[in-house]
């Protein structure tokens, strides 16, 4: 009796609620994947089940795939993440070091002030950029969104940095300084590669806020040739009223599996980061 | 330690006779030198444009055409624009109501995740993933599901009773809201969720322990421990989500374009139409200045609370 009331309160206060969360979080992706794999035929039919697969076919895949421009695309979207990810790490760290480290008057003040810029959402600057862009001459290259990605990602990476590099020790770089080594060696040589955690915590949210990133690629990229997936998804594979729902859904699906099987190396970095409560929602 | 007398012993030399790299590693020289590339970036790309933003918002700018200056126009024309009230009631519905989804949402999460089961790890990872995948490859999943002919919602609302075709999610002006806030909550509530378990997990349970000998329920241990020791850690979260709830782009440019006849249109897709769409880059600007004063007020008020934290 009592093991059998425990098991229904079990059920109640566990696995109902989580099993409510889960489905709800889960079903889109599933319906996604389900969806790229279904032949028209089955797609478009109203009187098919459509909750299970019934004729699986990669048709949509080889579509999207030779028909449209998704592997450049793709290039594209990892080529910006990976070089604003890294622009974005170094000069995060170059404000985040003395920032953690050093004593000098308006130390605080910078640190309001990257704070609050990390805070400033995109739809506040994408007009004046646009035209600083244009003015630029850089409308249509990927330099655009490598250059203005990093508007985000420095303050972001910085503030994330700020917190780990305060939780480091500091024995080691003071015992570096009696020594004789500069602060520069310092930084680099001793306080440094004790933040691998930090650094792997900054750059799997800065890769995926830049994957994720739609306004700033949606407004400077116009052609097909260097369009970042979210972009290309929208603008080419809905034409007009026409939706191809089975590309649609094999072009968001595989546009998420880089962020998603990061992500899954990474989980621990990415809730540690998340929960020192510093990411935007 | 002894370290902090070093500067001292950079001054106390005769200023002629200092080498640079003494100089250098001078705490001021060394931090403004070392954060000097980073400021100056922002200062080009943030700075810049911001302080641009708001000559635009002053300026008859159309595109590709040098500006006028107009004075206070753009924003009178707003004034008077039945459409840009629509707009700022959509954006703090939207806002409202999802912010206030995500936090009871998020909490409940948060309750039910805060229990030993197998397995707890991979749930949290996959409880996630609305999150981490880009907004506008789920938000496309999204509107498949949403499909005016073809939605599994509906099909599955057929099924237990709701007389056909369903509802027409994104064609009606209220469902068409209600669907944007859904997705929303959808996206953002793991944010809020993990985020609260992890604070949940540093409340003592010594702390319970005692509440519960003192005779506390259930409901009272949740009212009168937890909640009180979760509430900075909600009010951070919460002022995240608001900031970005607020200026939200991507969803409703996917899934409704602003539409049914504006009902779901936002300061952000709104700005983004007149400057984007229509090539009024001043009116735009004008359009999405108006977000700055409730902005910059939670931003300051995030700021000061991070720092103090």
């Amino acid at each position: 009796m009592v093991t059998g009331h425990s098991r229904v309160e079990r059920l109640v206060r566990l696995w109902l609620p989580v099993g409510f969360f889960l489905v709800l979080a889960l079903f889109p992706f599933y319906w996604m994947a389900i969806t790229s794999f279904k032949p028209n035929s089955e797609l478009y039919n109203r009187r098919v089940m459509p909750l299970v697969l019934h004729h699986p076919t990669l048709k949509h895949y080889i579509d999207l795939l030779t028909q449209t421009s998704f592997l450049t695309w793709t290039w594209n979207t990892m080529l910006v993440a990976v070089i604003s990810t890294a622009i974005s790490l170094v000069l995060g760290v170059m404000l985040a070091y003395p920032l953690a480290r050093m004593r000098f008057a308006g130390a605080g003040l910078i640190a309001m002030t990257v704070a609050a810029i990390y805070l400033v959402p995109q739809p506040l600057l994408f007009i004046p950029l646009a035209d600083v862009i244009n003015r630029l001459g850089l409308g249509n290259t990927l330099t655009a969104v490598i250059l203005t990605y990093p508007t985000m990602l420095v303050p972001f990476c910085a503030w994330l940095l700020l917190g780990y590099f305060k939780t480091v020790p500091m024995e080691l770089e003071e015992a570096a300084r009696i020594d004789g080594a500069s602060r520069l060696q310092t930084m680099r040589r001793i306080f440094l590669p004790l933040c691998t955690p930090g650094f792997i915590s900054a750059g799997i949210f800065a890769f995926t806020l830049s994957q994720n990133e739609f306004l700033y690629a949606l407004i400077f990229l116009t052609k097909s040739a260097v369009r970042t997936v979210p972009v290309g998804v929208i603008a080419e594979l809905i034409r007009g009223d026409v939706f191809y729902w089975g590309q649609l859904m094999a072009g968001a699906l595989l546009g998420s599996i880089p962020v998603a099987l990061i992500y899954s190396f990474f989980v621990e970095h990415y809730v540690a980061g998340l929960t020192s409560g510093s990411v935007k929602g | 330690m002894t370290l902090r007398s070093e500067p001292v012993f950079a001054f106390a030399r005769p200023l002629g006779r200092v080498s640079i790299g003494v100089w250098l590693d001078r705490q001021s020289v060394f931090s403004w030198l070392m954060m000097a590339p980073p400021l100056l970036f922002l200062a080009a790309l943030v700075g810049y444009p911001f302080c641009y933003g708001i000559l635009l918002s002053l300026q008859d700018r159309p595109v590709a055409h040098p500006g006028t200056f107009v004075g206070l126009k753009n924003f009178a024309t707003n004034f008077h624009d039945p459409i840009f009230w629509r707009v700022t009631l959509n954006t703090f519905v939207y806002t409202a109501v999802a912010t206030l989804l995500k936090m009871i949402g998020g909490l409940a999460l948060a309750l039910a995740m805060n229990q030993q089961f197998p397995l707890k790890n991979l749930v949290r990872a996959l409880m996630l993933l609305p999150f981490i995948v880009p907004t506008v490859l789920s938000t496309v999943a999204w509107m498949w599901i949403l499909d005016p002919a073809f939605s599994v919602l509906n099909w599955l609302l057929v099924l237990l009773g709701v007389p056909k075709p369903g509802p027409s999610w994104l064609g009606n002006p209220v469902l068409a809201m209600a669907s944007i806030i859904a997705i929303n909550t959808w996206r953002g509530l793991p944010f809020y969720g993990i985020t609260l378990l992890a604070g949940l997990q540093t409340v003592p349970p010594e702390l319970y322990e005692a509440a519960t000998i003192d005779g506390a329920s259930g409901w009272q241990r949740f009212r009168y421990v937890t909640l009180p020791l979760l509430q900075p850690i909600i009010l951070i979260v919460t002022l995240f989500s608001v900031i970005f709830t607020f200026a939200d782009f991507q969803l409703v440019y996917v899934l409704t374009h602003g539409g049914p006849q504006n009902a779901t249109q936002l300061f952000a897709t709104y700005a983004f139409d007149i400057a984007m769409g229509a090539g009024q880059l001043g009116l735009g600007a004008s359009v999405a200045l108006t977000m700055l004063p409730a902005l910059a007020l939670l931003i300051v008020a995030l700021t000061i609370y991070l720092r103090r934290g």
